[in-house]
């Protein structure tokens, strides 16, 4: 499980993050929703210790991530950031192949290389595997970089926006993956997601988060509520019941 | 096994039998990249027997004839030195930077060394020159050149904004403002003075002292030693920042530690023989080009290599056509700049 306590994060006087409560339990998967710039992805950020906290304390299993060493929290914790961008041309596999350097360190066994396959089968990349990455599509080169993440193998995945740039098969087949490496493989996922609708029905429990506060978390029944969603974006927010659990309708 | 043979043929890509990750996926990758480095060790052997024994005016076996030999393997050693220093230095820097088209000139170590010379040829006239070689001297410009990069990461890497564009583009500044007060100092200088320092400021490969040798080597060899040692973790900093530290390396001590190293390959390599800045970068380019792999482990052997085959090439054609030996990095920059744009425009990219 992961817990935040008294987490802050300050840029400037007007504009900072916290202070944030929050635990977040451990197994399935949970979303991180809210307007733009209400501090999600920096929430996600402070949690895979990316980015330095001012005050609080961040657990993620026991482990508080600031004093723990980077090594050791890496088999722990593995993070996606939004924009990916190499100056190295890498292939498929090889990019999936950099998710095993903490328990390797680079010297690539033949159970890392068993786990990188697996990886790679899991998202379907098998025909892929030996292209380069710039000679893949947007949605292609996603789920190459979530392979990557997954192949760490990790208990706790953090994701930032992974269904940006994919259109609508492939948004849903990166969740149904998600959903998969949740229930089969037992990991904890959080993400952070722009659509509502994919959060109600994939995500097992939603945080909402507003002006680098959390609004409301829970099970996504209790988040899914017009007057929740509505006060969260600023925006009229209808719910009604669609053939797949609840939709939310803001346009 | 016939028909995977022509199933081989068949296909522009040849299908995997063994799924692997190595650096070189497939034999056909790896035999090239292994011919590659055969050839350019092989090319670096005839360039560095040629420059010993090419136009050696003694019969063959004499006494003076070895004597030549081993005044000239000094120029063939100082080579080597200064190939690999920048070859290992500007590959490096490139990968921790993550930028394919910066040098580690851009922290200012080629403006400390113009402006140092420059500065002794001011004040004390020609004898000043004189008074810069020698090995304590020679020591002291590295210490100062290791010392200025090392004030600047710390100062800058250091603080809680601690960035590296920051400091790049800090290093620009400190080398452009000695660049320009090197200049204002050249202007006020004599015409003989002004001459005689021109000559310092080519990469030249004769003004090595072979007393600098006995320090300038140990320290290439053991900075570059360091350097081969975390390939790996290279590997994984050209990522990024982010991709880095989640894979659980600490981001910014690798940083300061391979600047450091590169501080030092760059600093013995230009106060051996002075400016040499854009055969690193013709040597980083070339050698991913060359090498065609992400792999550190492939690319820097590659990369030092080309470097020593074109700075011997380059020496070679000054001594033996133009009679002008020494000064190569005119001929690097005329010959290495357009092979290195031949080679772009071909492949279209870095």
């Amino acid at each position: 499980m992961i817990t935040l306590d008294g987490v802050r994060k300050d840029y400037t006087s007007e504009v900072r993050i916290g202070p944030v409560d929050l635990a977040i339990p451990a197994g399935g998967i949970t979303a991180l929703i809210g307007p733009n710039g209400a501090g999600k992805s920096t929430l996600l950020t402070l949690i895979g210790r990316l980015l330095g906290l001012d005050a609080g304390t961040i657990e993620i299993a026991g482990y508080d991530v600031a004093r723990t060493r980077s090594k050791d929290l890496a088999k722990v914790v593995s993070v996606l950031r939004q924009e990916n961008h190499f100056i190295t041309r890498l292939t498929v596999r090889q990019l999936v192949a950099f998710g095993r350097f903490p328990h390797s360190k680079g010297r690539l066994t033949a159970v890392d290389e068993e786990m990188i396959s697996q990886a790679i089968d899991f998202f379907e990349l098998a025909d892929l595997e030996g292209r380069y990455l710039d000679e893949l599509s947007g949605g292609q080169r996603q789920r190459a970089y979530v392979a990557m993440v997954l192949c760490q193998d990790t208990e706790f995945v953090l994701l930032d926006e992974p269904l940006n740039n994919l259109d609508m098969r492939h948004s849903v087949q990166m969740m149904k993956h998600l959903h998969r490496a949740a229930a089969e493989l037992g990991r904890t996922i959080v993400i952070v997601l722009h659509d509502v609708n994919f959060a109600s029905h994939y995500a097992d429990y939603i945080c909402a988060v507003k002006d680098g506060a959390v609004v409301e978390f829970g099970p996504c029944a209790q988040v899914m509520t017009a007057p929740v969603l509505t006060e969260v974006f600023d925006t009229p927010v209808q719910v009604i019941d669609g053939p797949n659990g609840p939709l939310a309708v803001y346009y | 096994m016939a028909e995977l043979t022509t199933a081989v043929r068949a296909t522009p890509t040849p299908p995997r039998t063994v799924r692997t990750s190595a650096a070189l996926p497939g034999t056909r990758r790896a035999r090239r990249y292994w011919l590659v480095l055969i050839g350019l060790a092989l090319l670096a052997a005839a360039f560095g027997i040629a420059l010993v024994v090419w136009d050696n005016p003694m019969p063959v076996g004499t006494a003076g004839f070895w004597r030549i030999v081993a005044l000239r393997s000094k120029n063939v050693l100082v080579m080597l030195i200064v190939a690999f220093c920048q070859a290992m230095a500007t590959v490096a820097f490139q990968t921790v930077t993550t930028n394919r088209i910066v040098t580690p000139s851009i922290l200012g170590f080629e403006s400390l060394y113009v402006a140092v010379q420059t500065g002794a040829i001011y004040l004390l006239g020609a004898t000043g020159l004189t008074m810069l070689t020698g090995v304590p001297q020679f020591i002291g410009q590295i210490v100062l050149m290791v010392g200025l990069a090392v004030a600047l990461y710390g100062w800058l890497l250091s603080g809680k904004h601690g960035n590296l564009h920051v400091l790049l583009l800090i290093g620009i500044i400190i080398g452009a403002g000695l660049g320009s007060v090197s200049t204002f100092l050249q202007r006020l200088l004599t015409p003989s003075e002004f001459d005689l320092l021109t000559a310092r400021l080519f990469g030249s490969i004769s003004s090595a002292d072979a007393d600098y040798l006995p320090i300038a080597v140990p320290l290439a060899a053991g900075a570059g030693l360091l350097l081969w040692r975390r390939a790996r973790r290279l590997n994984v900093m050209a990522l990024g920042r982010d991709v880095t530290t989640g894979l659980g390396l600490n981001h910014r001590r690798e940083l300061v530690v391979v600047l450091v190293l590169v501080a030092v390959l760059m600093a013995t390599s230009t106060a051996l023989v002075g400016p040499m800045t854009f055969l690193g970068f013709l040597v980083a380019t070339l050698a991913y080009q060359f090498a065609d792999t992400h792999d550190h482990r492939h690319v820097l052997p590659v990369a030092v290599l080309t470097g020593f085959v074109v700075l011997s090439g380059a020496y070679f054609v000054m001594k033996n056509l133009f009679y002008a030996q020494g000064v190569v990095s005119i001929i690097i920059e005329l010959v290495g700049g357009v092979t290195f744009l031949v080679v772009i425009l071909r492949k279209g990219r870095l």
